[in-house]
């Protein structure tokens, strides 16, 4: 059946209202496209590493997750799935379970990029049939909006103060997605909220049904982090794929596929310049950061094209 | 019937879990307790359990595994030493705050700085506070049949905790020695089934596990798990005695070595029990009324009962394989101290740290220290209360 949004809305929630997630946050609108990406038929077991998102929708005793859900710390979820999902699989060998379960991860960048990679890398390395999504949206801003390997360059984060000295970040942002498809898993993909949100869908859908370790990596923008109005939350997104500064892609046994080509490659400024954090680029003599940029986003675009070929 | 084997300690609590068939083993190695999962692996790959064995990437990995496999609804294992168990620090107040009744097997070895792989207590007493119930074994025997123990007591509805199985690194874990096993029978039918009431795949109820727990809700979760490790004492004392009457080996929270009219007395944990019990035997044949507690169940503390114990020695040496690094003693010598604090006719108390890092502690040793009670009991003047006992110097020694 083809894809509709409207089809896709009708279903039962399974990350319901009531969470104390920010206005015009990404990660709530990942959990409940990702929750719609499961058959309507499966169980699910969610397990999320320490983050906004986990001290959002879990505060005792109230839970937005209508399916299991499990939270130990911020570095292990990947090794607490892990222990989910060898259960299941002793316990449906041993009979005690009957029914159809599905292991979703879900994580910040501060717990998969940085904190949780190790953990992250050892569950795809064994090869758990179990699906990771990690909602990145650039910064530890559970505690504040410090930096995380995925904070890009020249952004202003709490550790990486734009001053007189200082353009915000020094380093580029890690490029995970490249470090996920290195692990030789079946599945990884980029994805981010855009139109109908049919990209995402068929991509959590594809890693929850591909058997064995899948990754889904989501840009999930923050409104208090990045600094933009919250009702302009679509139009960032937009422009992180039109800007090719997040390329919508996906890997397929090792097979690279473009899923989305701008019809017209913007410049990269247009997405900085909607956000505060950025807002020391465009003072007079930082001009080359923007350059910089720009020469980063192109370079990165060039590679991933001719993988796509 | 019983079975008579030579096996060294890290194989007879190995062959517990081969016995016991657990659902998930996370396994990460570090000497001494590798050898623990290289058996279970053979014993998967020889399809003699039907255990899911995780070979994961770290020591953190493996606690939060196991984590993720109890609250999944099975029965969760793993084993580790020294800088493993420190790795595991924040998972392990996680297990307990989750109530979720892991098993670890632990062999003890020195914490790292500087690194060293030989015995003593300085890991498992780095997680005494950690709420995980902590039994320690004095040779092969009892590690084999703590283990037996452990998943009753832990999975018990009113104490859902984690226990730790504690053997000597080396001493006992590479040490091979005779042991009674008993049939795999008999264990499965002691062990029983994990039947937890409610588990992330129960499909009538799905379940949320670990909470962002508010000041409002945080104090009384607390309070639950405080009061879990009260309900360990009688629960272990249960287990025990049905142990007693099924294996006919007899088990308590420690065990008293010729404690009926001793003035002298020494508490420790572990395999230096052996030492001292020889030390005791050749003591007593002289004449001289020296005795012994080894302690076996350090979590959740027997006070009352080694305070009783204890009430009508003169004067008692507490010996620490760890250090304390509070300037005042080791972690058994504050427990021990605090116990009889309140006993009408205190015991003199000394502390003595012994053994760190595998060093020896031979009869002789033992004998001294039974001497020194005697000398601080004749002269009135108890001296040092808080000492390390075989150096390299001998000039900085007391006794």
């Amino acid at each position: 059946m083809a894809y509709s949004l409207k089809n896709e809305l009708a279903k039962p929630e399974r990350f319901v209202g009531g969470h104390r997630l920010c206005a015009g946050c990404g990660a709530g609108i990942t959990c409940r496209a990702m929750m719609r990406a499961l058959d309507p038929e499966d169980k699910a077991v969610i397990c999320n590493a320490t983050s906004c998102l986990e001290v959002s929708s879990f505060l005792y005793p109230y839970s937005a997750w209508t399916d299991s859900y499990i939270h130990t710390a911020f570095e292990n979820a990947s090794a607490t799935a892990s222990g989910v999902e060898a259960a299941y699989r002793v316990m449906k060998r041993r009979g005690k379970v009957d029914e159809n379960y599905k292991f979703l991860i879900i994580g910040g960048d501060g717990g998969t990029y940085d904190i949780g990679l190790q953990s992250l890398s050892g569950a795809m390395e064994r090869g758990h049939d179990l699906t990771y999504f990690c909602y990145d949206n650039e910064a530890y801003m559970n505690t504040g909006i410090q930096r995380s390997s995925s904070t890009p360059r020249f952004a202003n984060a709490t550790t990486t103060p734009s001053g007189t000295e200082s353009t915000g970040k020094k380093q580029n942002k890690k490029n995970l997605t490249e470090i996920m498809v290195a692990h030789n898993i079946p599945y990884v993909a980029q994805t981010t909220f855009i139109g109908n949100f049919k990209d995402f869908h068929e991509k959590a859908h594809k890693a929850i049904y591909t058997e064995g370790p899948c990754f889904v990596n989501v840009m999930s923008p923050c409104p208090r982090g990045w600094q933009y109005p919250a009702e302009e939350l679509a139009t960032i997104c937009k422009l992180a794929v039109d800007t090719c500064v997040w390329p919508l892609y996906e890997v397929v046994e090792g097979e690279y596929h473009l899923t989305y080509m701008p019809k017209k490659k913007l410049p990269v400024e247009e997405f900085m310049k909607m956000q505060g954090r950025f807002k020391h680029c465009f003072q007079p003599g930082n001009e080359w950061t923007i350059e910089e940029a720009q020469k980063w986003v192109d370079e990165k675009w060039e590679t991933l094209l001719a993988k796509c070929k | 019937m019983s079975i008579r084997e030579r096996l060294s300690g890290n194989e007879a609590v190995a062959t517990a879990m081969k016995q016991i068939d657990p659902d998930v083993f996370a396994a990460f190695p570090i000497t001494p307790s590798t050898e623990i999962p290289q058996y279970f692996a053979q014993y998967v790959a020889d399809g003699k359990v039907g255990t899911e064995f995780v070979t994961v990437d770290s020591e953190h990995s493996s606690m939060s595994a196991c984590i993720g496999a109890e609250s999944a609804g099975c029965r969760a294992i793993t084993a580790t030493s020294s800088a493993g168990l420190a790795y595991m620090y924040e998972v392990l107040y996680v297990a307990a705050s989750a109530r979720q009744p892991v098993t670890l097997a632990c062999v003890n070895r020195a914490l790292t700085g500087p690194i060293n792989i030989n015995c003593d207590h300085s890991d498992s007493m780095g997680a005494r506070d950690a709420g995980w119930i902590q039994i320690y074994a004095e040779n092969n025997q009892e590690a084999y049949d703590n283990y037996l123990q452990a998943m009753r007591i832990g999975e018990h509805p009113e104490v859902r905790l984690p226990v730790m199985i504690c053997q000597d690194g080396f001493i006992t874990s590479h040490g091979v020695e005779n042991i009674l096993l008993e049939e795999t029978e008999a264990v499965k039918e002691f062990v029983g089934e994990y039947k937890p009431e409610n588990y992330l795949l129960k499909k009538e109820n799905p379940m949320a596990v670990g909470a962002y727990d508010v000041t409002q809700y945080y104090m009384e979760h607390k309070v639950q798990q405080a009061e879990a490790m009260k309900n360990a004492k009688q629960v272990i004392l249960d287990v025990a005695a049905d142990f007693e009457a099924k294996f006919g080996r007899k088990y308590g929270f420690f065990e008293e070595y010729q404690m009926e009219d001793a003035e002298y007395a020494i508490v420790l944990i572990g395999s230096t029990a052996g030492t001292c019990k020889v030390a005791i035997d050749k003591l007593r044949a002289e004449g001289h009324k020296v005795g012994l507690v080894k302690i076996r169940v350090f979590r959740p503390f027997p006070a009352e009962e080694l305070a009783q114990a204890l009430s009508k020695c003169k004067a008692v040496a507490v010996l620490d394989r760890s250090e304390g690094f509070n300037a005042c003693g080791g972690p058994l010598g504050a427990e021990t101290r605090n116990a009889c604090y309140d006993l009408e006719n205190r015991p003199k108390i000394i502390n003595i740290v012994y053994g760190l890092g595998g060093r020896d502690c031979a009869v002789e040793d033992a004998e001294k220290i039974y001497h020194h009670l005697e000398k601080i009991v004749a002269t009135g003047v108890t001296g040092p209360v808080y000492f390390h006992m075989g150096q390299r110097d001998l000039r900085e020694e007391v006794l």
